[in-house]
């Protein structure tokens, strides 16, 4: 078995009187797509936003790489290559493509606090900058404003930005959520282009659209893991398959 | 850059060329306006105009790039004004230094001010900051330096590095003018800088901004400190030119005048609070000789502009170019 990249330990979180996730055991193998689903309120956006220190845990620990993060804050976090999106498509709408992808890249240049040195300090990075929109075939919409692109351009350039970080884990809330048959279809591709070599744990509230994009699947309900492994081990769970009656799943 | 430079992802990256010529015989169309202005127009009104100019586009920096709401720049403004009187008047200091007391006040205040309100957001953080400014205003009442109710007046305008006499207002508003014009650059210039870029992407979205590794209440530390700072700048200019520090200068009504400024000509525009200012501080000079109740012409009139450009008038004629371009 692969080594434990990403691991929840005993993972509870409670709202004043309501226990949003119980006890939840994860372990996200390096390498592999995990995908975290279940139908709506079983938790899976609170486990996420618990992982990546956006929100504290009442109970449990999380470990990065052996490392535990469980007290890290969210920027440090993303600093040692554990980097989320979001389930609104998180991009900066009046920066243009091109700058959303240079606010990441800038970061490790050191200049970020640097107020009296001009923007022409950043042009060394739109080579890069450019190699990551086009992998995310954004090429042609580079100088437009975020704003103006159609849904599933922002989740491209999302996931162009995240690169640019080129982190280790890559963890995707709800990727393929509000979009076409289309868009899914490109979207699924390119989750599935931009993992090689990286580790992807993503949330997702369809059984059948992950079917074939990941390795390992987690099924949350009520906030508790109700099953886990490969999809035609988790698809075939009878209490799965109650848990999405009329979920559509397929 | 073109004078149309808003906020909106416009920092010379789309189709530079055909605005630049235009913008460069723009910029330098309204220096010389500038220069040529005080012999058309009263001098003191010309500074007062820059004095405001400057607040709200220190303001600006705040609220139009960082998109954090301050309710209490009269603090740093009125502030500023009191020490630079006070080292003026009192301790005999030459301009420089006594505009320089100023701004390190204003720039203590800043980081102060700032570390305790960027830990909340909206309306919480514009609740601290209006708290924190009272403060300063009971401290200016108070506090046996500042004349309580008097002010600080007859502060001397001396001699600017010992060699330019500002009694002469030509030379007054001239040394205004650079002081407006430095103000305006480093505002420009951060606004475009590796930080700015950072500031804009906290202000778009800063749980994004976090996720790409950003310690975002840094950078917003940051801007507020260089905001209080510019703002101070003007306060202190602001007392040598009206040779005075009131109460005036540090009450809530101060802090929300240059909202008023800043929301009028357009937030997030570099021009817009510059425009805001000359319109406000017109509009009052004008209306205090007629006998209308000038708080209400002004409050009509921003309510109108409000309704009418949502944007301000320069973020509304920026839209407009953009769109026939």
């Amino acid at each position: 078995m692969a080594e434990i990249v990403l691991e929840a330990r005993d993972l509870s979180k409670e709202f004043k009187g309501f226990t949003a996730v119980k006890g939840v055991n994860l372990q996200v193998r390096r390498g592999t797509i995990h995908a975290l689903i279940g139908p709506n309120g079983a938790g899976k956006s609170t486990v996420f936003n618990l992982i990546t220190r956006f929100l504290p845990p009442t109970r449990g620990r999380i470990l990065y790489k052996g490392r535990d993060i469980t007290r890290a804050r969210p920027a440090d976090v993303a600093r040692m290559g554990l980097v989320r999106s979001f389930q609104i498509s998180a991009v900066f709408p009046h920066l243009s493509v091109l700058e959303n992808v240079r606010v990441a890249l800038q970061r490790p240049l050191g200049t970020s606090f640097h107020f009296w040195k001009p923007e022409a300090s950043l042009h060394g990075l739109h080579e890069r900058a450019r190699d990551l929109i086009d992998a995310v075939n954004l090429a042609a919409w580079a100088d437009r404003a975020a704003v103006e692109l159609p849904y599933g351009r922002k989740r491209a350039l999302e996931i162009a930005t995240t690169l640019a970080l080129d982190p280790e884990v890559m963890l995707l809330d709800e990727p393929l959520a509000g979009m076409g048959h289309e868009d899914i279809g490109h979207t699924a591709a390119l989750i599935r282009r931009v993992a090689a070599g990286r580790t992807v744990l993503m949330v997702e509230h369809n059984l059948s659209v992950v079917a074939d994009l990941s390795d390992t699947i987690t099924v949350l309900r009520r906030g508790e893991v109700l099953a886990e492994g490969p999809y035609d081990t988790v698809s075939r769970d009878p209490e799965v398959r109650e848990a999405y009656m009329g979920a559509g799943h397929g | 850059m073109s004078t149309q430079s808003t906020v909106h992802g416009r920092s010379g990256l789309g189709t530079p060329t055909p605005a630049v010529i235009p913008g460069a015989v723009l910029w330098a169309a309204a220096l010389l306006l500038a220069v040529l202005a005080p012999f058309a127009l009263y001098p003191v009104f010309l500074m007062k105009v820059l004095c405001f100019a400057l607040f709200a586009c220190a303001f600006n920096l705040l609220i139009g790039f960082a998109g954090l709401m301050s309710f209490g720049h009269a603090a740093f403004f009125g502030g500023a004004a009191y020490v630079t009187a006070h080292a003026a008047k009192v301790w005999a200091l030459p301009p420089e230094f006594a505009i320089l007391a100023g701004v390190g006040t204003a720039t203590l205040l800043g980081l102060v001010f700032g570390a305790l309100a960027i830990r909340r957001q909206g309306i919480y953080f514009a609740m601290i900051t209006l708290a924190l400014s009272q403060m300063v205003f009971f401290l200016a009442l108070q506090l046996p330096f500042t004349g309580g109710e008097d002010g600080i007046q007859g502060v001397p305008r001396g001699r600017l590095f010992g060699l330019v006499d500002l009694t002469d207002p030509l030379a007054m508003y001239y040394a205004v003018l650079a002081l407006f014009l430095s103000g305006f650059l480093v505002i420009r210039r951060a606004v475009h800088s590796p930080f700015g870029q950072v500031l804009k992407a906290i202000r778009e979205n800063e749980p994004r901004a976090v996720s790409l590794g950003y310690r975002t209440e840094r950078y917003k530390l940051l801007a507020f400190v260089l905001s209080a700072s510019l703002a101070g700048l003007a306060g202190s200019v602001k007392a040598l030119v009206f040779q005075l520090a009131t109460l005036t200068d540090v009450t809530w009504q101060m802090s929300g005048e240059v909202v008023l400024m800043t929301l009028l000509g357009g937030m997030g525009t570099l021009l817009g609070p510059v425009v805001g200012a000359a319109l406000v501080v017109a509009l009052e000079s004008y209306l205090a000789e007629t006998s209308l109740p000038v708080p209400v012409v002004i409050g009509a009139i921003f309510v109108f502009c409000v309704l009418l450009f949502r944007k301000g008038i320069v973020g509304e004629i920026a839209g407009i170019l953009k769109r026939r371009a």
